[in-house]
């Protein structure tokens, strides 16, 4: 197993290095270096010199991914890319357009997004599989038609209606939790309770339908049958049979979305005022620093990565016949 | 059944803990007590006074940094007062020999003016750990490692704090940081043409600051040529030339002082990675210092314990004393203790939290100005009844600042020069002025938020004039008592004398195509182009949006690669100097690099420009203002668009508010009615809890029948399993 995750590890490194290629390609392609400046300076006032300055000050003088005018390694070193990619390797994510470090930052802004994204995730797999389950028990009745018509529903409506639509009903009409903000510690349970319940619902109608779907392909199997000619009750097949085989599609796309839970939610967080990682991505994009999105991109990718390794370990833990080991 | 009865027992905890107020987001503790709750949509960027410069950090940095002076927060038009200065100072002009001049003495003879600033003694510091010290005196924390820091990670950690009295050293000390290298002072540059010396001064800074990369930069050691100290509490400035608009700049937070020994605390090792910088902790001797700093969620300004005696103004405008704005007069200020402000991105949450009684002021944001003010046929603005209900107050003003459709007079057929010729290319400017019918744009995209702009000038400035004296003959015939725009026949003629009748080149029956520039956006975009499309098309003319992102479209106005572009100005200060230069021809974009946008270049317009601005509001000056505005009505090298307005909502218990589009201090003034606010509190925010039994119900009659309905299921399995 350590040498599986060894392997995959070392896999992450070009994975990474080409998703940090391509964010700084993308980013450069639609933003100068000029741009940045001017963003970072504002529009008013502002001199050719005073933008030369921030340039050469920020390391943004130099030319993108080659420099002619050096010799040697200086080519490749004596770039932006190479200045402002390397450091982020060993977890030097540098500051901010505006002087602001960055790790640190991201460090007080986890919180927030966890605060919000794991109680949304927990509850969020709770109901959905707990409802998934209900469907497939009263399957090809009209409590299943009807649910999967609900189902449907639910999916079809976008996300911004459940948080607009939540506000106003719990918030404004009838006024009973907070319609946004965040304090700290335990008083932060009237800002979650909402964006949470929100997040619960409006990710039902999809999940849901899915699990149904796996389950009801479980059912029909031989092995549920003989648990039931063995009298097993319909929530012991259900549960102990049903749900622990179709595990492994269910943590395909469960697992790996755990660590993503870090980067927050970028609607949520900015319609609740909560100071997440999410609403930080969304203010570097306007802000156009390229710093914090860099990171922000990095981070990510790191975390997706890490998803997947999660997943295929926890293969492992659902599936005895699935081994690392040749 | 044990399950329903735990159900409905913590049902019932519930809704026995929804007491009153369950949606208040402050804590409890903050109930009853003197504080300012308001919220801002943009997280600030700097909070030094030398780099900050936009509306949305000022609204914290006004209140903590004090310039020498200030605008008087009642009188109109605006009025520079004495801040932290003892007066307001008058500036002595200097020939090329050094010897005095007379205030009436020709620009010409000005080679310098000096401005000596008095400050009054005795004024304090905010309490802050740079000025701490030990028994001996000596600055307790100004010789800090990583190491003494480990365990501090905000300015509240520092156990000891101290203060200062405020010296003309500390205004030196920051004008010099604005030419710091690392500092990047948005207005260096403009600075550095006028304060003798500051360019070679930032030149040095730059010299030593490669020398020594990581050090601390001790400005003192630097001497700057222009600014020098006369005594503890005087300093003087001198300028190149006359510039008389240099006073405003005196009541900007960039003049604000700023301690050497503040610099030095945050320069130390390791504070920056903690964010301990002047950036994010400023110091000042205003009203307020900052006490909580997270621009992601709030801020918090608290009461600077040490601020100097300030009191109410006595004397305001004709109606203030009607309006109650002069009740206060003599108070000791700041009149509240606190200023809460919550980071709000979106509309819809500040809106109705403002509708809670949550914020004591608020915006009208488009989405809400429907529920908010109701226009009347005579397009009066009057608050809703719903409003009205509430107490809440409107305030309306024009705000200090002109939106225009700007031609870029380098182009060929709407400049003219190099093209179809300047009279032709005036004449279909002309047309256009007038067949762009701006009172329909602001009546249908501003919920008649605005007023047309006759000229650059917006109302409060000097020259600005209401009538028939302010029209643009142009676009505008004063008809009845009133402005009216000129008929798109009247358009429809001028572009014809321009050559191109019904739209089309005379020569070569050529349609006429325009181009503007723009940035793109949404749905409003894309509406307001579609009316503005219709605009050009009532002179034939097809127009072509050729629309890019906010940076392509700076790009393209840097190198005069527009034709037609869309822009606006926000006045840093009330002369009309701080508009007219937008269309000097020393300012010009492509030729100076400035912010002339345009590219226009009238000689006679430069010459008035150059005598204007450095006189002071007399009878003359209104007579070249006039003038100045003659000739750009007549070249047209913008359309005047709008000069917008802004609406304005306070609860009742929200006094001392007057709208104030220059000065940002004006937190100072205004003053809460606590006990108001909490009654009308606890009155709008009952809790409704029937949704909370409804949901219980429903769920218990959700479950009975899936649980009837499941054992019935497992019944008949067995028995159809038995019946086998």
């Amino acid at each position: 197993m350590f040498a599986y995750l060894l392997r995959r590890l070392l896999y992450a490194i070009p994975i990474l290095l080409g998703v940090n290629l391509i964010t700084f390609a993308l980013f450069f392609v639609v933003n100068t270096p000029d741009d940045m400046a001017r963003m970072q300076l504002g529009v008013k006032r502002v001199t050719p010199e005073a933008i030369e300055k921030w340039k050469t000050e920020r390391g943004y003088d130099k030319p993108l991914f080659l420099n002619p005018a050096v010799s040697g390694v200086g080519v490749v070193t004596d770039t932006i890319f190479f200045a402002k990619s390397a450091r982020m390797f060993v977890g030097d994510f540098g500051r901010a357009e505006d002087g602001r470090d960055i790790t640190r930052e991201i460090g007080l802004r986890m919180g927030p997004s966890l605060a919000i994204a794991l109680p949304t995730f927990i509850l969020g797999l709770f109901v959905t599989v707990s409802f998934a389950l209900l469907l497939a028990f009263f399957r090809a009745t009209y409590l299943d038609f009807w649910g999967v018509v609900l189902c449907v529903a639910m999916m079809s409506i976008s996300g911004l209606f459940y948080i607009i639509g939540g506000q106003y009903l719990v918030s404004k009409l009838w006024r009973l939790v907070p319609i946004s903000g965040y304090a700290v510690g335990l008083d932060a349970w009237k800002f979650l309770i909402l964006p949470v319940v929100i997040g619960v619902i409006s990710g039902v109608g999809a999940s849901t339908r899915w699990y149904r779907t796996i389950f009801l392909e479980e059912i029909g199997k031989d092995y549920v049958r003989t648990a039931r000619a063995k009298g097993l009750s319909e929530p012991t097949v259900l549960f102990r049979h049903v749900l622990r085989n179709a595990m492994i599609p269910i943590l395909t796309g469960v697992v790996v979305v755990i660590p993503l839970l870090f980067m927050g939610s970028l609607l949520t967080e900015s319609f609740f005022g909560i100071p997440g990682l999410g609403s930080y991505t969304i203010d570097a994009i306007q802000a156009q620093d390229f710093a914090v999105v860099r990171a922000m991109v990095f981070i990510g990718s790191g975390l997706y990565i890490a998803g997947l390794i999660l997943t295929d370990i926890s293969y492992t833990f659902v599936d005895p016949r699935i081994r690392f080991d040749r | 059944m044990r399950a329903v009865r735990s159900f409905f027992l913590m049902l019932l905890l519930t809704l026995a803990a929804c007491g009153s107020e369950q949606n208040d987001p402050y804590p409890t503790s903050e109930r009853g007590q003197s504080i300012f709750y308001s919220a801002f949509t943009e997280r600030p960027k700097h909070l030094d006074p030398a780099q900050s410069y936009t509306e949305d950090e000022s609204i914290f940095t006004a209140q903590i940094y004090e310039p020498p002076l200030q605008y008087h927060y009642l009188k109109r038009p605006y009025t520079l007062v004495a801040g932290t200065a003892e007066r307001v100072p008058e500036p002595l002009f200097l020939d090329a020999r050094g010897n005095p001049l007379p205030p009436e003495a020709p620009s010409s003879l000005v080679v310098s003016s000096v401005y000596e600033v008095r400050i009054k003694p005795g004024i304090l510091y905010q309490p802050h750990p740079a000025f701490a010290t030990d028994g001996n005196g000596r600055l307790l924390y100004a010789e800090l490692d990583a190491k003494a820091l480990r365990g501090i990670d905000a300015l509240a950690d520092f156990p000891v704090t101290g203060t200062r009295e405020l010296t003309a050293d500390d205004y030196i000390y920051q004008i010099k940081r604005l030419a710091h290298p690392r500092l990047h002072s948005p207005i260096f540059g403009m600075m550095a043409a006028h304060i003798v010396g500051l360019k070679e001064f930032g030149e040095t800074l730059a010299l030593a600051s490669r020398e020594q990369p990581d050090a601390w930069l001790d400005l003192d050691r630097f001497p700057l040529e222009g600014v020098t100290r006369v005594d503890r509490y005087t300093y003087r400035v001198r300028l190149t030339g006359r510039y008389p608009q240099f006073l405003y700049w005196l009541a900007m937070p960039f003049f604000a002082p700023v301690p050497r020994e503040a610099d030095r605390f945050y320069s130390q090792p390791g504070m920056a990675e903690k964010n301990l910088t002047l950036d994010w902790y400023p110091v000042g001797t205003g009203p307020y210092m900052l006490t909580e700093n997270n621009p992601n969620s709030r801020m918090v300004l608290s009461r600077n314990p040490n601020f100097r005696r300030e009191t109410y103004p006595c004397e305001g405008d004709d109606g203030d004393s009607e309006s109650g704005l002069l009740k206060d007069c003599g108070k000791p200020l700041p009149l509240i203790e606190t200023a809460v402000f919550t980071r709000e991105k979106e509309s819809i949450p500040y809106w109705n939290k403002f509708l809670q009684g949550y914020y004591d002021a608020s915006g009208i944001s488009s989405d809400s100005f429907d529920q908010a003010v109701r226009l009347s046929v005579g397009g009066d603005v009057q608050l809703s009844d719903d409003m009205r209900e509430r107490g809440i107050r409107l305030l309306t003003s024009v705000r200090a600042s002109t939106f225009y459709m700007g031609f870029n007079m380098l182009d060929p057929v709407v400049g003219g020069k190099s093209g179809v010729g300047e009279e032709r290319a005036r004449k279909l400017r002309q047309a256009l002025s007038i067949a762009i019918d701006q009172e329909e744009f602001i009546s249908i995209f501003m919920n008649g938020r605005g007023i047309a702009a006759m000229s650059p000038l917006p109302p409060g400035l000097f020259g600005y004039e209401e009538g028939e004296a302010g029209i643009n003959p142009v676009v505008y015939a004063w008809k009845n008592g009133r402005a009216q725009r000129k008929s798109v026949d009247e358009a429809k003629k001028l572009l014809a004398e321009a050559g191109w009748p019904n739209g089309r080149d005379a020569k070569t029956g050529e349609p006429l195509v325009l181009n503007l520039d723009t940035t793109s956006g949404g749905m409003g975009d894309k509406s307001r182009l579609d009316w503005l499309i219709r605009q050009f098309g009532k002179l034939d003319i097809q127009l072509v949006v050729r629309a890019t992102d906010f940076n392509r479209f700076q790009e393209k106005l840097r190198k005069g690669a527009v034709q037609i572009y869309f822009l606006g100005w926000n006045a840093d200060y009330p002369d009309p100097e701080n508009f007219f230069f937008l269309l000097s021809g020393s300012e010009g974009q492509i030729a100076h690099g400035g912010e002339n946008k345009s590219n226009y270049a009238n000689a006679e317009y430069d010459r008035l420009f150059v005598e204007m601005k450095d006189m002071g509001n007399t009878p003359e000056r209104l007579k070249i203002v006039r003038r100045m505005k003659h000739i750009l009505q007549h070249d047209a090298p913008w359309i005047f668009g709008f000069h917008p307005k802004s609406y304005t909502l306070g609860h009742a218990w929200l006094h001392n508010r007057k709208p104030n589009d220059v000065a940002n201090n004006i937190l100072k003034y205004q003053r809460i009615d606590v006990a108001e606010r909490v009654l009308r509190r606890h009155e709008w925010n009952a809790p409704v809890l029937w949704p909370l039994v409804f949901l219980g119900v429903g769920l218990v009659f959700l479950i009975v029948p899936a649980v009837i309905a499941y054992r019935r299921r497992e019944r008949s399995i067995a028995r159809s399993t038995s019946e086998h």
